[in-house]
């Protein structure tokens, strides 16, 4: 067996939350003044009684927790997780942009860490002086850089812009150059997060391509994910994280479809309310879901080609006598992440003012998806802002049985493809002696 | 877990932020690649953005001579030591400035650098290293403007004497780079959980400025007084500055000693610092 070249320990990160002081020398040292003569702290918060004792019980996150693994030379792991489960705070910790409350991870070789593509590129400089510069930033010395030019330019495909300045670049060119840097760092261990949301389609399979080659040479690749696909197509090993610990690790095909799993029962239950996987300001909260056929009946899933269903979800507010105007929308996503339908109340044009609990009611004329699993987001948006009230991923999934889409034919779940359009194909032969229409 | 014949050889570990002195300058060199790159960026990408660019650099200290030969000398009459008043406060203006960008510039490594400091890891010092050394074209340009007055005064039979002294002017210069560096990486650390320090810098710079032999020659600090001034290690330089390069000056060996221990200890003081927060600044900024 190979060689063992991270190995983590009981790594722990701990985030405080609130503040750990003021935030300004003047506040500090006016508490400073107040405790040193005696008096009452005038920036204590009120109601506090200790902030010691604040300190220990609310105001700290743990985001991960005692987590242990070994990585061996050459493996290609997958890190899995839902939102804020503590995968990005691990590859921070293993691209040492923070250090860790307690533990250690051991590491052999050197690490290159792509958390984004073109960390560092500036606009102003050239395609060819951002490569030097980004490689630099990514730990490359020049002598290398020179060597492996030619073969980063051509990789991008942008060989004739290369002396233009980045700015000009449209955002493929620019993804394309700064993730062609990143792939020939030729480091021992490659830690990449979820870079490869970016790009075309195409683009993305030449990235994964050079993973893999990645770690055929012999070196480790961690990769943190949402598309599953990816991950299943490029990873042999999983570690699924969830709240800061491995709830389970192990090769890629028993891991995943547990994590589906997962994924299924918390979601489907359809009720939200608890979760803390959310983003927004929190005014008004998604609580719950629920889908109904068209005579109003709850129902656990559609039927493809099935008509007049509705998905429909509870609002509540965070107080009393709250109104908020916003916009909502549902997006439909495969289980790779990549979004297949949207519902937006923006496209309507309708605006709604929230008072109080409500329902919205996400009325589908008639079902084109495919049968399968899809994952939804549900969004809501401040009207005329940019910070949401409240933006749930992953909120539930929706599940859709084969059905009669076309008359006198019923889908199958076994067909790789999502959607489905009405259509017919047509016979007709050419009479003899006409030319081709 | 239990492999333990691969225990050894590991060529880094990640822990906890312990002690103090947990500090790598070796790693600094390995990147002095990166340095070079940084500084070539800033150069580069100011020249692209300016169309005044260096004419910007040479307008700044004319400015400023101008406007201190006026008040002080003009107006207000203050001393220049015999000395040329235009040379004497042009060549405290040069060096103050040099000091003044690169403390300035350094102040706000960690909150400019935020984005880049977030994604990626290399030794952070590496970024106000190459501000230094940015500055140091800045300063290139404007001491050659320096020199051409100092040329012209000089055949135009001015009383100035430019002397033996001028030996350490490199030395002054990276003495200068190594306090801006040191305050500001000092700073710049403390910005990280004092905002506020931001606003009174620029206040700092400037009280700092006229506590400093530019306006005024040292000569006319009450004996009583030569000691405050001792402890302030611009002072020596800006003084030792212009009596190499004018021959006039009231500087005593004693307090170059004093403003090359002070650099260093703030210096020293900027590092061990610096490195202590680099490791977990990301999660308070």
């Amino acid at each position: 067996m190979s060689s063992v070249v991270i190995r983590v320990e009981n790594l722990s990160k701990e985030y405080r939350l609130g503040t750990i002081s003021h935030g300004t020398l003047y506040r500090d040292l006016q508490s400073g003044w107040a405790k040193f003569r005696g008096n009452e702290d005038p920036n204590a918060r009120i109601g506090s009684i200790n902030r010691e004792q604040l300190n220990s019980i609310n105001d700290r996150f743990c985001a991960l927790k005692d987590v242990s693994f070994d990585v061996r030379q050459g493996e290609i792991i997958g890190i899995i997780g839902r939102n804020g489960a503590g995968k990005s705070t691990l590859l921070k910790i293993i691209s040492r942009v923070t250090a860790p409350t307690s533990g250690t991870i051991k590491i052999k070789g050197r690490v290159a860490s792509l958390l984004e593509v073109g960390t560092g590129f500036h606009p102003e400089l050239t395609g060819r002086e951002n490569i030097f510069l980004n490689g630099a930033i990514l730990g490359m010395q020049t002598g290398e850089i020179e060597q492996k030019f030619d073969e980063i330019v051509n990789f991008s495909e942008i060989n004739k812009f290369i002396d233009t300045p980045v700015k000009r670049y449209s955002s493929g060119m620019y993804v394309r150059l700064a993730f062609a840097v990143a792939a020939h760092l030729d480091p021992d261990i490659l830690v990449v997060d979820e870079v490869l949301a970016v790009g075309d389609a195409q683009f993305q399979d030449k990235c994964l391509g050079k993973m893999k080659d990645v770690s055929k040479g012999g070196r480790t690749v961690l990769f943190v994910s949402h598309q599953m696909s990816a991950v299943e197509n490029l990873c042999s090993r999983v570690l699924l994280i969830d709240t800061g610990k491995i709830a389970a690790d192990g090769p890629t095909r028993e891991i995943i479809p547990k994590y589906l799993q997962k994924f299924k029962t918390d979601a489907i239950a359809g009720d939200f309310a608890d979760r803390n996987d959310r983003e927004g300001t929190g005014e008004f909260r998604f609580q719950k879901v629920w889908l109904t056929d068209n005579q109003g009946n709850i129902v656990d899933y559609f039927h493809t080609g099935e008509r007049l269903v509705a998905i429909q979800v509870l609002l509540a507010p965070k107080h009393d006598n709250m109104e908020i105007r916003a916009i909502v929308t549902l997006t439909i996503n495969d289980v790779s992440g990549f979004r297949l339908i949207a519902l937006r109340s923006e496209d309507l044009d309708q605006i709604f003012t929230l008072n109080g609990p409500s329902t919205l009611k996400f009325q589908i004329h008639r079902i084109h998806l495919m049968p399968g699993i899809y994952i939804c987001n549900l969004f809501l948006g401040r009207w005329g802002g940019v910070e949401p009230y409240d933006f749930v991923e992953n909120a539930f999934i929706l599940k859709i049985e084969p059905g009669f889409f076309l008359e006198n034919c019923k889908t199958t779940s076994f067909q790789p493809e999502k959607i489905i359009v009405d259509y017919s194909i047509d016979y007709e032969q050419i009479p003899k002696g006409l030319k081709d229409p | 877990m239990t492999s333990s014949d691969d225990d050894s050889n590991w060529t880094m570990e990640i822990r906890s932020r312990s002690g103090w002195f947990d500090i790598d300058l070796s790693e600094l060199w390995r990147y002095r690649d990166l340095i070079l790159l940084f500084v070539r960026r800033d150069f580069v990408a100011y020249y692209k953005q300016t169309v005044l660019g260096p004419l910007w650099f040479l307008l700044q200290p004319l400015f400023s001579t101008i406007v201190f030969t006026v008040i002080f000398s003009n107006i207000a009459h203050i001393s220049t030591d015999g000395l040329p008043p235009f040379l004497f406060y042009m060549s405290g203006t040069v060096a103050w400035t040099y000091f003044a960008s690169c403390m300035t510039q350094t102040s706000n490594t960690f909150i400019t650098n935020a984005g880049i400091f977030g994604k990626v890891y290399f030794p952070r010092l590496v970024v106000p290293v190459a501000v230094v050394i940015s500055n140091l074209i800045t300063f290139a340009i404007q001491f050659g403007l320096f020199l051409v007055f100092l040329a012209s005064f000089y055949l135009t039979g001015s009383t100035i004497q430019p002397n033996v002294w001028l030996l350490l002017v490199p030395l002054l210069l990276v003495q200068m780079a190594a306090l801006g560096l040191g305050m500001g990486i000092l700073i710049s650390s403390m910005t990280t959980k004092y905002r506020d320090l931001t606003f009174a810098l620029g206040f700092g710079v400037q009280l700092w400025m006229y506590a400093t032999p530019i306006v005024y020659p040292l000569s006319q600090i009450p004996a009583k007084w030569q000691w405050l001034f001792a402890l302030n290690p611009m002072t020596a330089i800006i003084e030792t500055f212009r009596y190499a390069f004018l021959g006039s000056g009231a500087i005593q060996p004693w307090v170059l000693g004093v403003s090359l221990a002070m650099t260093i200890l703030i210096l020293a003081l900027g590092i061990v610092l610096f490195s202590h927060v680099e490791k977990t600044f990301m999660d308070t900024i």
